[in-house]
């Protein structure tokens, strides 16, 4: 999140970074090449972020990394944020995500979660969050970082859906919502 | 906008870097508020999005508040300077009716609101929008923008959500359209600003004021005819 012209940058220095990695590998070298973990990224990112910060051009960005971590083959999910600040959690959340997602995240969260339900949970803190951020929209694009079926320990499948609106059906229908308060005989409109 | 008179006196207060003008942290109803008057009706139409910064206080808020029998006022700006003004119009028509005997009209309440924020325009962050029926005048609308002008409006927007349709307002409004046509427009044009201003969201609350009764109507926030998302 944040300032969308750095997150391009930096989208920009990971593409070079993994050409560089897949076109530097000699045909006759033993030296295989695999495309960088999620854990990797993240320790990268981290330098990145830092770096900047100390000449003090931060990338306007927090960033979350998800996929596979390269040492345990684990699922990986990790943070920056623009200072470089790194945490590495079961679930994280950037902006007003901090203070309403994480909340329901840490009562929810289970490790032993469905794809269903983990889907369920994120659309239901995206849902509270277009209700309380003034500058979230309703429409949303989840992903999923899964990892590789020959067991590669970097992520293999990564899926990211298209946009599509989340179901707000009973949102705003609760009683004391439609009841009008603004009216002579109310206490002032509210 | 701000005069820069008003700048002038809030520059000894502490000024919120994000809202020139409010406190920080203060509550506003960043806002889209309109009225128009119809061939048989006033209509009034408000979104429900309260805001302190970027957290959404209320999102089912009603800023359409009631004045008296037939006249009913659009609240923009700082949530507490609008209740408090709005409490004090009350209270002076309510005591006009009782001393005359007779509805208070829309110029009345319009001038009297104007005169509060007149008054007190260094200490006030209030726009208001006034609509309403009375014998004399029928169906009139009055704006009472930052500054306290107090003005009778063929049309009134008002709020930070409101200079996304203004251009929307102005091909499609006709002054004898029916009071159920223009609650359709009313409708249609906050749920475009909805769509492009952060600051109003929510639930679209409309009134329409005839001379027999007041018709409130209450529309969802997942039945807006555009939006939220916008397209």
């Amino acid at each position: 999140s944040g300032e969308y012209s750095d997150f391009k940058a930096i989208i920009n220095l990971l593409e070079r970074k993994a050409l560089e990695e897949e076109t530097s590998v000699l045909s006759d070298s033993l030296y295989k090449s695999t495309a960088m973990s999620a854990s990797q990224i993240w320790n990268y990112l981290r330098f990145v972020m830092y770096s900047k910060r100390n000449k003090f051009d931060p990338y306007w960005n927090d960033l979350v990394v998800a996929g596979t971590d390269s040492t345990t083959g684990k699922p990986f999910l990790g943070m920056i944020d623009k200072i470089g600040t790194t945490i590495q959690e079961n679930f994280l959340a950037t902006g007003y995500g901090g203070y309403i997602a994480l909340p329901l995240l840490r009562e929810k969260w289970r490790p032993d979660l469905t794809e269903g339900e983990a889907r369920a949970l994120l659309e239901d803190c995206m849902k509270v969050l277009f209700f309380r951020d003034c500058r979230a929209s309703s429409r949303i694009q989840l992903a999923k970082a899964e990892k590789g079926q020959d067991g590669t320990t970097a992520a293999a499948t990564f899926i990211v859906s298209d946009p599509y609106d989340l179901d707000m059906t009973g949102a705003w229908d609760a009683p004391s919502f439609v009841q009008a308060k603004g009216n002579l005989e109310d206490d002032g409109g509210w | 906008m701000i005069s820069t008179h008003a700048i002038q006196q809030q520059q000894q207060q502490q000024m919120s870097a994000d809202y020139p003008g409010m406190k920080p942290n203060e509550v506003s109803t960043g806002t889209t508020i309109m009225a128009i008057p119809t061939a048989d009706g006033v209509v009034v139409g408000a979104d429900s999005r309260v805001s302190t910064g970027s957290y959404v206080a209320n999102r089912v808020s009603d800023k359409i508040s009631q004045l008296s029998k037939h006249i009913v006022c659009c609240r923009s700006g700082s949530a507490a300077d609008t209740q408090a003004l709005t409490d004090y119009v009350r209270f002076y028509l309510q005591n006009l009716l009782v001393e005359t005997g007779r509805e208070p009209t829309v110029k009345t309440a319009a001038h009297l609101m104007g005169r509060l924020c007149y008054d007190n325009k260094e200490r006030l962050l209030a726009g208001v929008i006034i609509g309403g029926w009375d014998a004399s005048d029928g169906f009139s609308v009055y704006q009472i923008p930052l500054g306290a002008t107090c003005l009778k409006v063929p049309f009134a927007l008002s709020g930070s959500g409101s200079g996304y349709i203004y251009g929307l307002i102005d091909s499609e409004y006709r002054a004898d359209m029916t009071a159920e046509a223009g609650r359709v427009l009313v409708k249609k044009a906050i749920s475009h600003a909805m769509a492009r201003d952060g600051s109003s969201g929510g639930i679209i609350r409309t009134v329409v004021i005839k001379p027999g009764s007041n018709d409130r109507d209450y529309t969802p926030g997942n039945e807006l005819p555009f939006g939220p998302t916008g397209y």
